[in-house]
C-alpha cells in the first residue's frame, strides 16, 4: 500500500500545474450533508469544495486539486467502493474517508480494505469529523515525507507493522498468539497521526469487541477524541496495565509493549480475510 | 355427475348385476317352462296309451259305438281338446269332434309329420318325435299333439270281423291334442315373476351398492376434496373428522397431520419471515434517518461548540446532542437487533439509567396528569448491561404506561429492589436424555429460539376394556416441553389436546427407544397428574407434571444450587389493562394495540433487549385496574 501511494503522489505531481488546491472534497447524495461538512470543515480553514454523486467529483478531478475526500458509500450511480476503484485507476492521489448511513461492520471493514484511511459511520458529530479530517492531514503529511525520505541521517519516520501481523486499514493491528488468543493494538503510522497523547479511554475485562467498531479513545493534546477501530470481534480477556500507567508505551513500542488487549477472537478466521496481511508492507 | 367415482361404482357393479340376474332369469325361465312342457307331454302320452287300452277291447269286438263313446267322453274333459283315431290311409275313423269323421287327413299334416318325414311309416318313435307342438290358427293358443301307434297284434287279425291283416304292422293311429293355454300361461306368469324378481333384485341392489359408496366412498371423498379445497385456500385449521378407522379414516388422520405440521411450518416461515422483513425495515430505516440525523447532530455539535461563552444556548445545545447521539444508538440497537448482535455492556447502577429515561418522559406524562412514584431500591450492586438499550426499555415502558392511563389522572409506579430467585422460571435446560442416554432436545421446535424437549405421546385404547383389540393407537404424537425450567411454553399439538393424561393407558417415552418417561411412583403434588422424569446429563434429573394447565417442575440440582441475586424492577400503571387474551401476543412483533400511533416494534425489541442480557419479563393485567411489567435482569 506504501509503494502504491508513492506512485500516486508522483503521478498527482506530475499532472499538478495549473489546477486549483483544494483540502477537502465532500461527495454525498445528501445536500444536508455537504452544508454540514463545509460549514464545519470550513471553520477549521479548510477549504472545501463538494459534490452531489461521484460522477461529478471524478469531473471536478480535471481542474482541481484534493488532498482528502469524504464521501459516503450509499450513492445512486457509482457507489463509495466504485468510487475508490475510480480513483485508483486514474491514479488518482486523493486520500478518502469514508461516511454511511448504513454503518455495517461490513462496510467499515470493507472501505478500508478497499483503501480508503478512515471511516466515520453516520450521524458524526463535528468533533468526529474534524477528528479523522486531522488525522487525515496527518497522514498525508507523513506520505509527503516518505518521499523526500532519504535513507541516510534522517529520522525514521514511523515503523511498519511487523509480518505475521494483519491491520485494519491503517489503523488497529492484531497478532495470533499461540494459546488462541490474539493481541491488539495501534499502529505506529496511526499513533503518528495522532500527535502527543494525551489520555487514554480502554474497555474493560469481559467487554466485546466488534470488527470495524470503535474499541478505544485516544486524546491528544488538543483534547480531540480518536476512536480506535478494533482490527477483530471478540472478549476482552485482559487489558493492558502498563499501558494505563504508562501512555507513552504506545508511542515507544506500538506494536509489543504497547498492545492494547488480549481477546478472545469469535470468528478470527472469518474476520482475518477482511484484514491486510503486514508481510506485504515490507516489499 | 358422470364422472364422479360413486356414479362409475354404482355403473360397473349394477351393470354386472344386471347381466348376471339376466342369464339367470333366462335360464330360469326357460328350464321352468321345458319342465312343464315334459309334465305336459307325459301326461298327454298316458292319455294317449289310456285311451288306447280302454278302446283295445271294443275294438277287438269291433263295437263302434263304444269306442265313440269312450272317445267322446274323454275329447270332453276340460283342456282337451281332441281325441282322434285315424287309420293306415289317414282317415279319421274316431273323433270327439263327430264332424270330422270320414275325413282324410294329408301325410304330411301335424299329427302325420313325425312318422312319414320320409315317406316311410316308421314303426317305433320316441315320446318326444311322437309329440308336436303348433298352432291350429294363427290368433289361437299354442296346442300339444301326440300321436300312439296302434300295432296290429295276433288278436287283431284272429278277431271275428277280420278287418285286419297279419301283415300290417301299424294298423292305425291315436291322435290326442291338449291345449297349452293353462301351461303357456303359466310359463308366461313365470316369467313376469323372473322380470320382477329380477328388477327388484338389480334395484335393491344398485340402492344397497349406492348407499354403500355415499357412506363409505362418497362422502369421506368429499370431505377431503372440501379439505384440500379448504386448505388449498389458506385455511390451515380446517380438520377432517376421523370417523372412520378404514383408509380414507387413515387417510383423513395423516391429512390433519400434514395440515397441522404445514400450519406449524407456516407460523414458523410466517415469523422468520417477519424478522427478515424487520430486518429490512431497519436497515432501511437506519440508512434514512442517519442522513437527516447527520445533519441534526453536525449543526447541533458545531452549534455546541461555537457557543461555549453562552452558558444558556450551551445547556440545551447539549440536550439536542445527547438526545441526537442517543437517537443514533438507537438505530443502532435497530440494526443490532435486526442482526441479534450482542448489546455493549458497561457497569452501572440501574438507578441511572432509569433515571435518565424519567428525564426524557417527564414531559409527557406532566402533559398527561401523570404522577410518577419512584421507589428505588438503595444499594443496589452494579449490573452490566447495555445502559442505552436500557434505557430505552424503560422510555418505552413508560411511554406505554402513560399511554395507556390517556389523559385520565393516573399513577405510575416504578420501583427497583434486589432479590433472591429460585432458579425456577429461569434456568434454561440445555440439554435432557432419556434413561438410555438418548438425546431428547428437538431442534426442529424451539421454544422462545432455544430447542425444546421431544416426547412421544401416545393413548392406546387397545387397553381399555371395549376398545379396538390390536387397534393402532388413538392418540400418537409428540409433545415439546419448555426448556426454560419452571415455565410452560409447551408446544402441545392440536391432535393431543383430547388426550386424557389422567387415563391407565397413556404412554410418554422416547422417541428414539420408546422407553418410558412417566415416573409410576409419583403423582404432581398441584394436580396430581402423572410425572414424567428426565435426565440432565451430570445435572440430576429434572420432573415434571404433565398437565397443559399445570406448570409444576422439580429440578433437585439446580434447586440446591440456592436462590441467586436478581435485580427486580416493576413498572405498574393504573391505565386501562390488557384484555387476558392479548397478554401472550404483545411481545410479538408489530402487535400493536395503537392503531396508527405505533408501530408495534416496542415490545418485542424490549423482549429481545431482556432477553439478550439474560433476563426475563413478565407482564401481569387486569382490564381497567392497570398493568405491571416486572423485569428481572441478573445481579453479579
Amino acid at each position: 500500500m506504501l509503494s502504491e501511494t508513492k506512485s500516486r503522489l508522483s503521478a498527482d505531481k506530475a499532472g499538478s500545474a495549473g489546477k486549483k488546491d483544494w483540502d477537502i472534497l465532500v461527495v454525498d447524495d445528501e445536500q444536508v450533508v455537504i452544508d454540514a461538512v463545509v460549514k464545519i470543515c470550513s471553520s477549521e480553514n479548510f477549504t472545501v469544495d463538494s459534490a452531489i454523486d461521484a460522477k461529478e467529483a471524478l469531473q471536478k478531478f480535471a481542474k482541481n486539486n484534493y488532498k482528502l475526500i469524504v464521501c459516503d458509500i450509499m450513492m445512486p450511480g457509482i457507489d463509495g467502493f466504485g468510487f475508490l476503484d475510480e480513483l485508483h485507476k486514474r491514479k488518482i492521489s486523493s486520500q478518502v474517508i469514508m461516511t454511511t448511513g448504513y454503518s455495517t461492520v461490513e462496510n467499515a471493514v470493507k472501505s478500508l480494505y478497499a483503501g480508503a484511511i478512515d471511516f466515520i459511520p453516520k450521524p458524526f458529530t463535528s468533533d468526529e469529523l474534524i477528528n479523522s479530517v486531522v488525522r487525515g492531514m496527518k497522514y498525508l503529511e507523513i506520505q509527503n515525507l516518505l518521499r523526500t525520505y532519504n535513507r541516510e541521517g534522517s529520522e525514521i519516520i514511523y515503523v511498519p507493522c511487523p509480518s505475521k501481523y494483519f491491520r485494519l486499514g491503517y489503523s488497529s493491528w492484531v497478532a495470533e498468539e499461540n494459546s488462541g488468543s490474539v493481541l491488539i493494538g495501534a499502529t505506529d503510522l496511526f499513533i503518528k497521526t495522532i500527535e502527543s497523547i494525551s489520555d487514554l479511554e480502554l474497555f474493560k475485562v469481559d467487554d466485546e469487541t466488534i470488527q470495524g467498531n470503535s474499541c478505544a479513545f485516544i486524546k491528544d493534546k488538543d483534547e480531540r477524541m480518536h476512536p480506535l477501530l478494533s482490527p477483530v470481534s471478540g472478549r476482552i480477556i485482559e487489558v493492558n496495565e502498563e499501558l494505563k500507567k504508562n501512555k507513552s508505551l504506545i508511542e515507544k513500542d506500538p506494536y509489543f509493549e504497547g498492545w492494547f488487549y488480549r481477546l478472545i477472537p469469535s470468528d478470527s478466521e472469518y474476520e482475518l480475510k477482511n484484514l491486510i496481511n503486514c508481510s506485504s508492507d515490507r516489499l | 355427475m358422470f364422472k364422479r367415482i360413486g356414479f362409475k361404482l354404482i355403473l360397473v357393479v349394477g351393470v354386472t348385476a344386471v347381466i348376471i340376474i339376466a342369464i339367470f332369469s333366462f335360464y330360469n325361465v326357460r328350464s321352468h317352462s321345458n319342465a312343464l312342457l315334459a309334465e305336459v307331454e307325459r301326461h298327454a302320452n298316458q292319455l294317449g296309451e289310456t285311451v288306447k287300452h280302454s278302446t283295445r277291447y271294443d275294438m277287438l269286438l269291433n263295437q263302434r259305438d263304444r269306442v265313440h263313446t269312450i272317445i267322446n267322453t274323454i275329447g270332453e274333459q276340460p283342456g282337451i281338446q281332441n281325441v282322434r283315431v285315424l287309420n293306415k290311409v289317414g282317415e279319421i275313423i274316431y273323433s270327439s269332434h263327430e264332424k270330422d269323421i270320414g275325413k282324410m287327413v294329408d301325410k304330411k299334416a301335424e299329427s302325420c309329420y313325425a312318422c312319414h318325414t320320409a315317406n316311410e311309416p316308421l314303426e317305433r318313435l320316441q315320446i318326444k318325435e311322437r309329440t308336436r307342438i303348433f298352432k291350429p290358427y294363427s290368433d289361437s293358443a299354442r296346442v300339444l299333439g301326440i300321436i300312439t301307434p296302434i300295432y296290429n297284434e295276433p288278436s287283431c287279425w284272429e278277431a271275428d270281423c277280420h278287418a285286419h291283416e297279419q301283415s300290417q304292422t301299424v294298423l292305425g293311429v291315436l291322435d290326442v291334442t291338449i291345449s297349452l293355454s293353462d301351461v303357456d300361461e303359466q310359463i308366461r306368469q313365470g316369467e313376469i315373476d323372473t322380470v320382477i324378481f329380477a328388477f327388484s333384485a338389480v334395484a335393491v341392489f344398485s340402492l344397497l351398492l349406492w348407499f354403500v359408496v355415499k357412506k363409505w366412498v362418497d362422502r369421506p371423498v368429499k370431505d377431503l376434496l372440501n379439505a384440500t379445497h379448504e386448505v388449498g385456500t389458506g385455511n390451515l385449521n380446517y380438520s377432517i373428522k376421523e370417523k372412520s378407522d378404514d383408509e380414507f379414516g387413515l387417510l383423513a388422520k395423516s391429512f390433519n397431520n400434514m395440515t397441522q405440521k404445514l400450519s406449524e411450518a407456516r407460523i414458523q416461515l410466517f415469523q422468520s419471515d417477519k424478522m427478515a422483513s424487520l430486518g429490512r425495515l431497519a436497515a432501511g430505516v437506519a440508512h434514512e434517518i442517519n442522513n437527516p440525523l447527520t445533519g441534526v447532530l453536525t449543526y447541533s455539535s458545531f452549534l455546541l461548540k461555537k457557543t461555549q461563552d453562552n452558558p444558556d444556548v450551551n445547556e440545551d445545545l447539549k440536550v439536542i446532542v445527547r438526545e441526537t447521539k442517543r437517537s443514533r444508538e438507537i438505530v443502532k440497537s435497530l440494526l443490532d437487533f435486526a442482526r441479534q448482535s450482542i448489546p455493549k455492556k458497561n457497569q452501572v447502577n440501574i438507578n441511572e439509567v432509569i433515571e435518565k429515561a424519567i428525564t426524557v418522559v417527564e414531559n409527557q406524562l406532566t402533559i398527561n396528569h401523570v404522577q410518577l412514584k419512584k421507589n428505588f431500591g438503595v444499594d443496589l450492586p452494579q449490573v452490566t448491561l447495555d445502559s442505552n438499550q436500557m434505557q430505552q426499555v424503560f422510555i418505552n415502558l413508560l411511554v406505554n404506561a402513560s399511554d395507556a392511563i390517556e389523559k385520565k389522572e393516573g399513577l405510575i409506579n416504578i420501583s427497583t429492589s434486589l432479590i433472591k430467585l429460585s432458579p425456577y422460571g429461569i434456568t434454561h435446560i440445555k440439554k435432557a436424555t432419556c434413561p438410555k442416554r438418548h438425546d431428547l432436545m428437538d431442534n426442529e421446535i424451539k421454544i422462545d429460539g432455544m430447542p425444546s424437549i421431544k416426547l412421544k405421546v401416545s393413548s392406546n385404547p387397545a387397553d381399555v376394556p371395549g376398545g379396538k383389540a390390536g387397534g393402532t393407537a388413538e392418540y400418537t404424537g409428540f409433545i415439546n416441553l419448555d426448556p426454560v425450567y419452571g415455565r410452560n411454553h409447551h408446544v402441545i399439538p392440536s391432535s393431543l389436546e383430547k388426550l386424557d393424561i389422567n387415563s391407565k393407558d397413556l404412554k410418554v417415552v422416547c422417541p428414539v427407544c420408546e422407553i418410558s418417561l412417566i415416573d409410576s411412583a409419583k403423582k404432581c403434588p398441584d394436580c396430581s397428574a402423572p410425572v414424567y422424569s428426565l435426565e440432565v446429563p451430570s445435572q440430576g434429573n429434572i420432573e415434571g407434571c404433565l398437565s397443559k394447565n399445570c406448570d409444576w417442575q422439580k429440578w433437585d440440582a439446580i434447586d440446591a444450587g440456592g436462590q441467586k441475586d436478581y435485580l427486580e424492577i416493576k413498572i405498574s400503571d393504573t391505565g386501562c389493562g390488557i384484555p387476558r387474551e392479548n397478554l401472550s401476543k404483545i411481545f410479538e412483533p408489530f402487535y400493536s394495540t395503537k392503531g396508527q400511533k405505533g408501530t408495534g416494534l416496542g415490545l418485542s425489541v424490549i423482549w429481545g433487549i431482556i432477553d439478550n442480557h439474560n433476563g426475563t419479563i413478565k407482564v401481569d393485567s387486569e382490564l381497567n385496574k392497570g398493568t405491571t411489567f416486572t423485569i428481572h435482569l441478573p445481579a453479579g
